[in-house]
Parts: structure tokens; C-alpha cells; sequence
């Protein structure tokens, strides 16, 4: 992307814009009511998908492994790793070797 | 919002929004969940904040309570996640990737934590204060989302539990009706729809406080990919920052003729003392003027005037020095979690 910056003289005018917070006298809150965002997405399917489908969309949608940089497969194991024990991901040992094998492929980086 | 994750939401404030004012627009304030599970329908008549614990007196506080019963308090703060900027790392670590707007500042209003403590009664032998919201896991036997303060930074005048952002109730996706605010510390601590607070005689072992959210303990928290053999720490303060707001990378600017650099600063856990701008890659600094003080540990405007000699690739940088007298190293920040990037910003520019 080229963009123009604005010469000195054009922006002078623009000095400083202040947009202060306002601390408006609070009186009550209302009741809020909002639909929480969801996602029904799966991942791409191939070997492995089933299991990854399975397994992590319960506690977050595809969309966060799916904005994941490429990684190394040692990478993707110790984050597989650390669902399971610390956030009680419920993945059999051998969907987890399908899941890092799923990710190595679709995610992966040497 | 950019969209970083539908569930639970990440939602990433947009950049051009850092370069049109200090206090970031309710509904562009960025947005992090940790668990899926919290509700999405709060009434105000029926919603209780617990202070419990090693108190004297267990509380059950209406919203009534805390907004008719207690001391008004407004402070503006940057609330930063410990992983802004992620993206950034070299190399890529797992995590949010975040680029540079999981960061946004307001005018908090509510009460001092102080004074709800004082009100229970707090015990002698407190050692820490635990914080937790409406939040619960979504598996069995996993760790609810817990973070705790040590006492004497529970009670020190300016942590609050606010109901007020930028003059108007928090949005529900920010943490309504209630939010814990710790000024100069990472967003992790700044619990959202807190309801439970608990003084703790003992250290808290829960995951969040004792195993998650750890960086190097080393200069800087950064080390070499690859390194070991370094204790970890958990994150707490954030560090100086400043970004330059109305020039981008690859844009055009006049070469030979006055232009104007804008932007935005923090000084992290205390004020912004100075903010330098270079036009050479680093070699020399200028000082930029700053805008005016809206809170020690909000953003700060910064502008300055320079010209770029000839035609040509430029690189411009911006460093922000805190009152602490610590700046922002010029070196890459690194560590396996991508937490607490500061290093000096850098913007290539074409004059032309």
C-alpha cells in the first residue's frame, strides 16, 4: 500500500485533536442482553480432521487455530501437549497424535 | 473490529483508531476471553459481588451498593493484553496474533478495591486478593479463570472495580456490570464481570496465578529461541511503548519538505517523561512535543515536525522513555509465549 502523507502545511490545522474520556455521572446500569458470538465452522476436511473436530471445538472455534502461524511439528505437539493436562482437552492419545499430525500438515513450518 | 477469534472472542482494535485520540471508542476498546462460557444476559437487580475470605465481615454487594454506597473514582488506563503485538515475534510463536491493537485506553469510573476491602474488614495475615468472574471452563476439572494481586497492591488506592467506561456502562463483551482495573498492569489481572473477590491467607496455586501467563526472568523477559535454563516469572507491569499513528509502512512522504509524525505513547506503569523520533534508522534522535497529561497510565499524543533531506527509502522510529527513566530497547523482544513486546517501533517510508 503507497499511501500520500499530507504535507506540513495541509495538517496544521490538525494539531493535537484532543477526544477526552468523559466521566459522566453514572446514576444506574441497565440489564444487558447480547448473543455471544459462536461459530459452527469446521476444519478443512483430510486425515485428522475428524479428531480435531472432535476434540478442541468445544472450548474454541476453528478460526483460532486456523489464524495460527505455521509451525514446527514439535510446535504443534507442545501446544497439543498442553491442552490436554492444563485446560482438560478430553484427547485420547491417539486423537492427539492424529491432531499434530493434522496440524504439522495443514499449519506446518521445518 | 478485526477478528481474531469467534470463540471465545478475541477482537483486535483496528490501528487507525490509535491515530484519533487518546481514548479508544467503547465498541473499538479490544475485546479477550479465556473461557466460551459466560453469560450474555446480566440483570442489574439481581447481580451480587462477593468479598470474602480473610475478612472480618463477608460482603454481598448489590450494584446499588457500589454505585450509591461507595467514594467515586475515575483513572485513565491503558489496558494492554501480555500478548500485544505477538504477531511481531521472530520466530512466530503460537498464541492470539495479535499485531499491534490488543491495547486501548479509557477513562475508568467505579471504587476503589481499597475501599470495598475496608468495608469487609481485612484480616491480619492476608497475604493475597483473588479475583474471578462470571466465566466458568467449558470442560470438567478445568482451571476456572482466577488472578490474584498481592494485598498491598490490592490496597493501593488506584486498583478499582469499575462500571464505568469512557462515561458510559462497560459494554457487555468488556466485562459488564463490573471490571477489575489495574493501572500499569497487563489485562490479564483486569478480571471482567467480576463477582467474586476472596482475601487469601495463603499463596494462590490456581493455574492462571502459578502456571500460566509466565516470561523469562531475564533483562527485558526476552532470551534466544532455543535457550533454557532461565527461571520463569509470571507477567505483571507493562512496559514503555510508543507507535507512530498517521504514517504507515510503504507510505510516500515529501521529500524536502516539513511533515508531521503523530502518535500515541504509554509509559507503562508509571507516566510518558519523553518520546524521540529518528528519521535515520536509530543514528539520531529528535524530541517530539507531548500532548496534554490525561492520566499517568493512559496514552499520551506526541507530535513532531521533520523532513526527510532527499529522495529515497527512509526508516523512522519512535521511542518512548517513562518516568522511571527506562526507554524501549532497540532490540527484538523474544520469548516462547510472545509476551511483553516493546521494542522501538519502525516505519519505512519512501520520500519522494
Amino acid at each position: 500500500m503507497l499511501r500520500a502523507v499530507m504535507p506540513m502545511v495541509a495538517v496544521l490545522s490538525l494539531v493535537l485533536l484532543p477526544h477526552p474520556g468523559r466521566a459522566a455521572t453514572i446514576t444506574t446500569l441497565k440489564s444487558l442482553k447480547l448473543d455471544v458470538p459462536t461459530s459452527d465452522a469446521m476444519f478443512p476436511a483430510g486425515p485428522g480432521s475428524d479428531a480435531i473436530n472432535n476434540d478442541c471445538l468445544a472450548c474454541h472455534s476453528a478460526d483460532h487455530v486456523l489464524n495460527q502461524p505455521s509451525l514446527s511439528r514439535e510446535a504443534w505437539q507442545e501446544v497439543v501437549n498442553k491442552m490436554i493436562p492444563a485446560y482438560k482437552a478430553p484427547v485420547s492419545p491417539d486423537d492427539a497424535k492424529a491432531i499434530v499430525d493434522y496440524l504439522a500438515r495443514t499449519k506446518g513450518a521445518s | 473490529m478485526i477478528l481474531q477469534r469467534s470463540s471465545p472472542p478475541w477482537l483486535e482494535t483496528p490501528f487507525e483508531v490509535f491515530d484519533k485520540g487518546v481514548f479508544t471508542p467503547n465498541d473499538q476498546h479490544y475485546v479477550s476471553w479465556h473461557w466460551a462460557n459466560f453469560p450474555g444476559d446480566i440483570d442489574v437487580d439481581s447481580f451480587r459481588l462477593t468479598v470474602r475470605g480473610q475478612v472480618n465481615q463477608t460482603l454481598s454487594l448489590s450494584l446499588k451498593d457500589i454505585l450509591q454506597g461507595l467514594p467515586r473514582f475515575d483513572i485513565a488506563a491503558v489496558n494492554q493484553c501480555a500478548g500485544n503485538s505477538r504477531i511481531y515475534a521472530v520466530p512466530r510463536v503460537a498464541g492470539a496474533q495479535w499485531a499491534d491493537g490488543s491495547m486501548s485506553n479509557a477513562l475508568w469510573t467505579g471504587v476503589r478495591l481499597k475501599d470495598v476491602l475496608d468495608r469487609a474488614g481485612v484480616k491480619p495475615g492476608a497475604i493475597q486478593v483473588r479475583f474471578g468472574g462470571l466465566d466458568e471452563p467449558v470442560m470438567q476439572g478445568a482451571p476456572k479463570f482466577l488472578k490474584s494481586l498481592a494485598i498491598d497492591h490490592a490496597r493501593d488506592g488506584e486498583v478499582m472495580i469499575v462500571f464505568g467506561m469512557n462515561g458510559e456502562q462497560l459494554p457487555l463483551l468488556n466485562g459488564f456490570p463490573l471490571r477489575l482495573v489495574v493501572p500499569g498492569w497487563c489485562g490479564v489481572y483486569w478480571v471482567k464481570m467480576l463477582n467474586d473477590i476472596e482475601v487469601l491467607d495463603q499463596p494462590d496455586t490456581n493455574y492462571w496465578t502459578s502456571t500460566g501467563y509466565r516470561v523469562p526472568d531475564t533483562p527485558h523477559n526476552t532470551v534466544k529461541p532455543g535457550e533454557t535454563g532461565f527461571k520463569m516469572v509470571p507477567v505483571t507491569r507493562n512496559a514503555p511503548r510508543s507507535f507512530i499513528t498517521n504514517i504507515r509502512n510503504g507510505d510516500s512522504v515529501p521529500a524536502g519538505t516539513p511533515a508531521l509524525a503523530r502518535g500515541i505513547a504509554f509509559g507503562g506503569d508509571c507516566g510518558v517523561a519523553r518520546v524521540d523520533l529518528s528519521i535515520d534508522g536509530g543514528k539520531n534522535w529528535q524530541p517530539t512535543q507531548l500532548g496534554a497529561d490525561q492520566g499517568t497510565y493512559g496514552f499520551r499524543q506526541w507530535q513532531a515536525q521533520f523532513t526527510l533531506p532527499s529522495r529515497g527509502t527512509r526508516t523512522l522510529m519512535v521511542r518512548c522513555t517513562n518516568t522511571k527513566n527506562e526507554a524501549q530497547p532497540d532490540f527484538g523482544i523474544w520469548n516462547p509465549a510472545g509476551y511483553l513486546f516493546n521494542t522501538i517501533e519502525t516505519t519505512h517510508v519512501v520520500a519522494a
